[in-house]
């Protein structure tokens, strides 16, 4: 008999994909999605049960359904859809707890899988350079994505206290890159102008949507114990990246960057939050040896070629490599033209 | 022509509007009178500010002999329009003929592969088509500017002179450290700059949070490959096989007064010796001489220091006093000098965790230091001699 998952946050474009490349599977029964809001593009074989899991309905779904894989993927980093910082803090905090109570109290469940981010360990002057898994964040997040992420993992180490059978597996993802994703850093990378922190540059790292979903299967079917840092292969700066996509920067001090960020989101070109300052001055590294050697997985893209990937769906900004290479071409054109007349 | 060299009045401070510096748009009555022609039409142009300009494109003529308030508003109309028009302007091809001058004249006789190179370094720069390390490390931008930037300081203002290089392994990992003084960690830069040229290692600091916290240091601070001192980054970084430099006095020996130059502040906890003795590597102790006599600092502002966030703001001899200019450092004959290496392979595994044990070796390379410092001032003779 295969199993039967129960997807949360299938609203999202990766939850649904998440979701419905589960029904293709041998090994799966059935896939139950659950969201506030129905999912927006084809989710397949899906069960789809609208619920809130802010409210404890959750827990009969799981009953009746006789669930035995939780996959928990509605941690949200921006309001979006969800509309205030509020309800986002309420959707990720309150749901959380909700659904890991009726986790708590359903004996059908097994397993347990959470998708979590690495903003866990935040982003501050005095962070390493790699965070491994039993670090934690060096300044501790006082608002925001990072201090949802938190206490979401609060949570669900309590109830892992609470049920030792029931196999938890957590990863922490670093951002997620590629051309479908919808998420602040990509909305950030999509403006035509780019603000970034005068003075820093931060360290980046990313992870391919193909890869979140290949990590997210297997844990799903395979389940290894323990919290994993998930991560492309090396190292971009912020520059270099923008640079990658030929977008002018504008460099903005960092005392003004929270106004430039609330002038960004006014104009709805991204959702600029002001926590992510911190991150665009510093940026974040993370070690990727126990999703390696414990987790066994070995992520397809690293994160240049992630981001790569990604930049094949965006607009190349004015200082495009087609147009610098074209112009090294008429500078070498013109002086060795004449070079060689002359000669 | 004697009026000519007279007339730039207008550029005491009416920013290119008419008049003598009163501010306001109507030129004075001296203004007046001492433009000759064309009064009642300056008059109207007075009122609609775009007139001007139009008034002076139109004719070529006063550019020497221009009226007064207007001179400020010249020099870049004119150039402007010389290009454009093309007309008695420089021709396409002689600015190419300069160009090519200029590219013969900065890469020498074989300029063409030359300025291919340089040309390519500009696109690969420009496109992001280039590798960091997982510190953010920049070998392209490093040897290409920020030594190429050091390296004369180095040779040819500290004249440094540099002792037992031959303790330095040619790869592997390896902790260099060093006494710190000189105000501003120059002597860090020094050492790194030094070790590349004679070795063509690396030196990858290790620096204070604060480095990591300031604008515009913190990002070449981790282009040029250093991190923060904390035992995980140490850790990593010894065992990923690079030179690590470590300045174990840090603000108290780089912000200690002249007076006491030369004798060294405590080493810290030790937390360099058990990174160290967890990874196996060898400690190769270095001594700076020079760096104290840069920037002799004779006092501080503790209160101004707090308010700004820093651990002390210097007086010296020459700063604040001179400005700018109090930054440039005196030009000090440095000497470095490599000890013989202390291993740590040889102690077992819990070595690391036992105080006693780090506490002595600390002690040992300290002294090391300390020792080689005092046979260095020695040799040197006077501070500013060759």
């Amino acid at each position: 008999m295969g199993r039967v998952v129960l997807v949360t946050g299938v609203s999202m474009d990766l939850g649904r994909r998440f979701a419905r490349q589960l029904t293709h599977l041998d090994d799966v029964d059935r896939v139950i999605g659950v969201d506030v809001l129905p999912p927006r593009g084809d989710a397949g074989a899906v069960q789809f049960v609208r619920a809130d899991i802010r409210n404890p309905v959750i827990g009969k779904v799981i009953a009746r359904e006789q669930v035995d894989t939780v996959v928990h993927m509605s941690v949200i980093a921006s309001p979006g859809p969800a509309g205030s910082r509020t309800s986002m803090k309420e959707l990720n905090v309150i749901g959380t707890m909700q659904l890991l109570a009726a986790v708590q109290q359903s004996p059908n469940v097994e397993r347990l899988v959470v998708k979590s981010s690495t903003a866990y360990y935040g982003a501050s002057s005095r962070d390493p350079a790699m965070f491994t898994e039993d670090m934690g964040p060096k300044r501790e997040a006082r608002s925001g994505y990072g201090k949802d992420v938190a206490e979401v993992e609060g949570y669900v180490r309590g109830f892992s206290r609470r049920r030792p059978d029931v196999s938890v597996t957590m990863l922490r993802a670093a951002n997620v890159i590629g051309p479908l994703v919808v998420s602040p850093i990509s909305s950030y990378f999509r403006m035509p102008v780019v603000p970034t922190v005068l003075g820093y540059d931060a360290r980046l790292q990313f992870l391919h949507e193909h890869d979140l979903l290949g990590v997210l299967q297997q844990v799903t079917l395979d389940p290894v114990h323990g919290t994993f840092n998930v991560a492309g292969d090396g190292i971009m700066m912020l520059s270099q990246a923008l640079r990658r996509l030929g977008k002018p920067t504008l460099k903005v001090p960092s005392f003004a960057m929270p106004q430039v960020g609330s002038l960004v989101r006014q104009a709805r070109l991204a959702d600029f939050l002001p926590d992510q300052i911190g991150f665009l001055s510093y940026g974040r590294g993370v070690d990727t040896t126990r999703m390696r050697t414990v987790l066994g997985f070995t992520p397809r893209y690293t994160t240049p070629e992630a981001f790569a990937d990604f930049a094949t769906s965006v607009a190349p900004g004015a200082l495009s490599a087609s147009r610098v290479e074209a112009a090294e071409q008429l500078v070498r054109g013109t002086l060795s033209g004449r070079g060689s007349a002359g000669a | 022509m004697p009026d000519a060299e007279i007339i730039p009045l207008g550029a005491i401070g009416t920013s290119g509007r008419p008049g003598r510096g009163s501010g306001r748009s109507n030129p004075s009555s001296s203004s007046r009178s001492l433009a000759p022609k064309q009064r009642s039409q300056r008059r109207s142009a007075a009122a609609t500010p775009p007139e001007p300009e139009s008034t002076v494109e139109s004719g070529a003529e006063p550019v020497e002999t221009a009226p007064p308030p207007l001179t400020p508003l010249r020099p870049p109309a004119a150039t402007e329009e010389r290009h454009s028009g093309g007309g008695p302007g420089v021709p396409l091809t002689e600015l190419i003929a300069a160009a090519t001058g200029a590219a013969k004249e900065i890469f020498g006789d074989s300029w063409e592969p030359r300025l291919a190179a340089f040309l390519a370094f500009c696109r690969r720069r420009l496109t992001g088509d280039y590798e960091v390390d997982e510190y953010g490390f920049d070998p392209e931008i490093t040897e290409r500017f920020l030594i190429a930037a050091l390296r004369p300081i180095a040779q040819k203002w500290f004249r440094i002179e540099v002792r037992g290089l031959e303790n330095i392994p040619l790869e592997g990992g390896a902790l260099v450290v060093s006494n710190h003084s000189g105000t501003l960690p120059l002597d860090g830069l020094m050492t790194a700059v030094t070790l590349f040229d004679e070795t063509g290692r690396h030196l990858r600091p290790l620096g204070a949070d604060l480095v990591f916290r300031m604008p515009v240091v913190s990002e070449l601070a981790r282009k040029g490959g250093a991190t923060l001192a904390c035992n995980d980054d140490a850790e990593r970084m010894l065992r990923g096989g690079e030179l690590v430099g470590v300045w174990p006095e840090g603000f108290k020996g780089i912000g200690k007064p002249f007076s006491e130059r030369y004798k060294l502040q405590r080493f810290g906890r030790g937390g360099f010796v058990s990174a160290a003795m967890r990874t196996g590597v060898p400690i190769i102790p270095c001594s700076v001489v020079g760096a104290e006599e840069i920037y002799p600092l004779i006092g501080n502002v503790p209160s101004l220091a707090r308010l700004l966030g820093v651990p002390y703001l210097p007086v010296t001899p020459l700063f604040p006093w001179l400005g700018p200019l109090g930054l440039v450092p005196l030009p000090s004959k440095w000497l470095i000098e490599f000890g013989e290496p202390v291993r740590t392979d040889s102690y077992d595994a819990g070595a690391a965790d036992d105080p006693m044990l780090v506490f002595n070796v600390t002690d040992q390379v300290r002294e090391t230091i300390q020792q080689t410092l005092y046979s260095l001032l020695m040799q040197r003779g006077p501070v500013f001699g060759s």
